[in-house]
C-alpha cells in the first residue's frame, strides 16, 4: 500500500452535547479513489470540514498531504481542491471570472493563470461558455466548472461532497469520466462522498463506511460486501450494515449557529 | 508575501466592483431615494428653512443626502456577506489560503469604493437640483465620502457576520440604519435641539461624516474638519477591527 495521503486518527467532533464524529480513523492511500460513505447524519460532512480546515476537531489527529489542518491551515489549503455539496460559485460572475478569482486567491503565478484556466475549461468542455454568467448554467455545468476550479491550483487531493447529487445519469457518467481521467493521468487522490452506490462500485478503490460518527466497515467494495454477508450489490451491504431506519439530515453549521443563538436568548 | 496579500485584496475588491456595476437595477434603484429626498425635502421644506433665517436649504441638505446614499450603499455592501453565505460562495473564500482579515478587508474596500462612487453620483444629481458646492475643498470632501463608506461597510460586515439569513435585515434597517441616518444631522441643523438629542448625535459616527462633508462642500460645520476626520479615522479603524474579528468567527 502506498504512503497515505490523508491520515486520520481517533477523530472526534462535538458540538455542545451533540457528538457528530465519535471516533474515526482511516488512511487514504495516495493516488486512490476513496469513497467515504454513510447515511445522512453519520458525520461525513463534518469530517470533510475538519479535513479541509473549516472546522476544528475536538480531539484526534489529522494529516492532509503531510500537514496538520489545525496547525498549518494554509499548507493544507494549498494541497486540496474541493467541490462542496451545494454550489459555491459566484452566480453574478462569468465562468472565466470565477476561475480568475480562484487563481488570485490561491496565488497561482499570474503568468500561468490564463493558460491553466483555458486548459481546464477545455477539459470540462466549458471553454465556449467562458464569458457567460454562471447563473445561466445548468446544474451539471456548474458542477463541471467547480471541478475545473478545484483543480486550478494543481492540488494533490480533490474532495468531492456528493458531486453528482441531482444530476441525470448522462451528466453523472460524464463527470466520473473526467474524475477517473484525472486520477489516472495525474495521480490525483480523490476523496468523495455519495449516496449512489453504483458509482462507488464502478470507481472506488477503497471504501470507508461510517455511521453514528464511527467507522463500521472498511476495505474494497468486495471486502465490504463480504463483511455484510456476501450481498449482491453494495447498496444491499450498505443497508444491511446501517439498518433500515430513515435518518434526519445532519445539522449544518448554520443550524448549529441557530441553536446556539437560541440557547443564548434563553439565558 | 506582502505583494501577494495586496493582490488578493485587489482580487476581492475587483469582485465587489464587478458585481455592483453588473446589477444595473441596484445601481439605478439606489438613486431613487436620494432624488426623492432632494426634491421633496429640498423644494418642499426649502422655503420654510429660508424663512426661519437658516439660508438656502439645498446647500444644507445636499451633503446630508450624499452621506445618506453612501450610508445605505455601504451597509448593504457589508450585508451582502449573508447572500454569499446563502449562495455558498462564502465557503469558496473560507477554504482558500487567505487570512480571514484579508478576505474581510478586501471586500470591505470594494464595498466602500462602490459606496463612494454612489456618493459622487448623488453629488452630481444634487448639483442638477441646484446645489452649488464650494469647489476649493473637493478633495477633503472626497476623503469624507471614503471615510463614511469605510466605517459603514465595516459595520455592515460586522452585523452580517452575526446574522445567518436576510430575515434580520428589516431589523437592521429599522434599528440601526434609520436611527443612524435621522440622528446624524443630515436633515436638520443642530441649533436648538435638546441637549439629550445633541449627545446622541455626538455619539453617531455619521454625524461627523455629515458635518465634515457639509463643512467641505457648503462651509457649514460644528467641528473643524480635522476633528471630524480624526473621529472618522478612529471609528473606521475600530469598526474594521470589530468586523474582522466577528468575520473570523463565522462558521460555514
Amino acid at each position: 500500500m502506498a504512503e497515505p495521503h490523508i491520515s486520520v486518527k481517533n477523530l472526534v467532533k462535538k458540538f455542545g452535547d451533540f457528538t457528530a464524529v465519535a471516533d474515526v480513523s482511516f488512511d487514504v492511500p495516495a493516488g486512490s479513489i476513496f469513497a467515504f460513505l454513510g447515511p445522512n447524519g453519520a458525520g461525513k460532512t463534518t469530517t470533510i470540514k475538519m479535513l479541509t480546515t473549516l472546522v476544528h476537531p475536538t480531539s484526534g489527529s489529522i494529516l492532509v498531504d503531510g500537514f496538520d489542518p489545525t496547525k498549518n491551515a494554509n499548507a493544507v489549503r494549498h494541497s486540496f481542491g474541493i467541490v462542496f455539496q451545494d454550489p459555491s460559485l459566484d452566480d453574478e460572475l462569468t465562468a472565466y471570472e470565477n476561475m480568475f478569482l480562484h487563481a488570485g486567491l490561491y496565488g497561482v503565478p499570474r503568468g500561468e493563470t490564463a493558460g491553466r484556466i483555458k486548459e481546464l475549461l477545455h477539459f470540462v468542455e466549458l471553454w465556449d461558455r467562458k464569458d457567460s454568467l454562471v447563473k445561466t448554467f445548468s446544474g451539471g455545468m456548474k458542477r463541471r466548472l467547480e471541478i475545473a476550479r478545484g483543480l486550478l491550483h494543481t492540488p494533490a487531493i480533490l474532495f468531492l461532497d456528493e458531486p453528482t447529487v441531482g444530476l441525470d445519469p448522462q451528466t453523472r457518467n460524464h463527470i466520473w469520466e473526467y474524475l477517473k481521467k484525472l486520477n489516472k493521468d495525474r495521480g490525483l487522490t480523490i476523496f468523495f462522498t455519495t449516496h449512489y452506490m453504483d458509482e462507488v462500485e464502478r470507481v472506488a478503490d477503497h471504501v470507508v463506511l461510517i455511521d453514528h460518527g464511527k467507522v463500521i466497515a472498511r476495505g474494497t467494495v468486495g471486502e465490504i460486501k463480504s463483511q455484510a454477508g456476501n450481498t449482491v450489490t453494495l447498496e444491499d451491504a450498505f443497508i444491511k450494515l446501517t439498518g433500515h431506519a430513515i435518518r434526519d439530515e445532519e445539522a449544518g453549521a448554520v443550524d448549529q449557529l441557530r441553536q446556539r443563538a437560541r440557547a443564548w436568548g434563553r439565558r | 508575501m506582502m505583494t501577494d496579500t495586496l493582490y488578493k485584496i485587489y482580487i476581492l475588491w475587483l469582485r465587489q466592483i464587478k458585481r455592483y456595476f453588473r446589477s444595473r437595477s441596484r445601481l439605478i434603484g439606489s438613486l431613487g431615494q436620494p432624488i426623492l429626498f432632494l426634491v421633496a425635502l429640498g423644494y418642499g421644506l426649502g422655503p420654510t428653512f429660508a424663512k426661519a433665517g437658516q439660508g438656502n436649504y439645498i446647500q444644507f441638505l445636499a451633503p446630508g443626502v450624499i452621506a445618506m446614499s453612501i450610508l445605505f450603499t455601504a451597509i448593504f455592501s457589508g450585508i451582502e456577506i449573508i447572500w454569499d453565505r446563502q449562495f455558498g460562495f462564502l465557503k469558496e473564500t473560507m477554504v482558500a489560503p487567505v487570512s480571514r482579515f484579508t478576505i474581510m478587508f478586501g471586500r470591505s474596500l470594494g464595498g466602500a469604493t462602490v459606496a463612494s462612487f454612489q456618493g459622487v453620483v448623488v453629488f452630481l444629481i444634487a448639483m442638477i437640483a441646484g446645489f452649488r458646492p464650494e469647489l476649493g475643498l473637493l478633495l477633503p470632501a472626497a476623503l469624507f465620502m471614503i471615510l463614511i463608506a469605510m466605517v459603514f461597510t465595516a459595520l455592515g460586515t460586522a452585523i452580517a457576520s452575526m446574522l445567518e439569513d436576510m430575515q434580520g435585515f428589516q431589523l437592521i434597517m429599522n434599528f440601526v440604519v434609520m436611527p443612524v441616518f435621522f440622528l446624524s444631522g443630515a436633515l436638520f441643523p443642530l441649533d436648538g435641539v435638546p441637549t439629550a438629542i445633541r449627545y446622541v448625535l455626538y455619539a453617531n459616527p455619521l454625524f461627523y461624516g455629515v458635518d465634515g462633508l457639509r463643512g467641505a462642500l457648503s462651509g457649514l460645520s460644528h467641528f473643524s474638519l480635522w476633528t471630524d476626520a480624526g473621529v472618522l479615522v478612529a471609528v473606521s479603524i475600530l469598526f474594521v477591527g470589530i468586523g474582522a474579528w466577528l468575520f473570523s468567527r463565522i462558521e460555514v
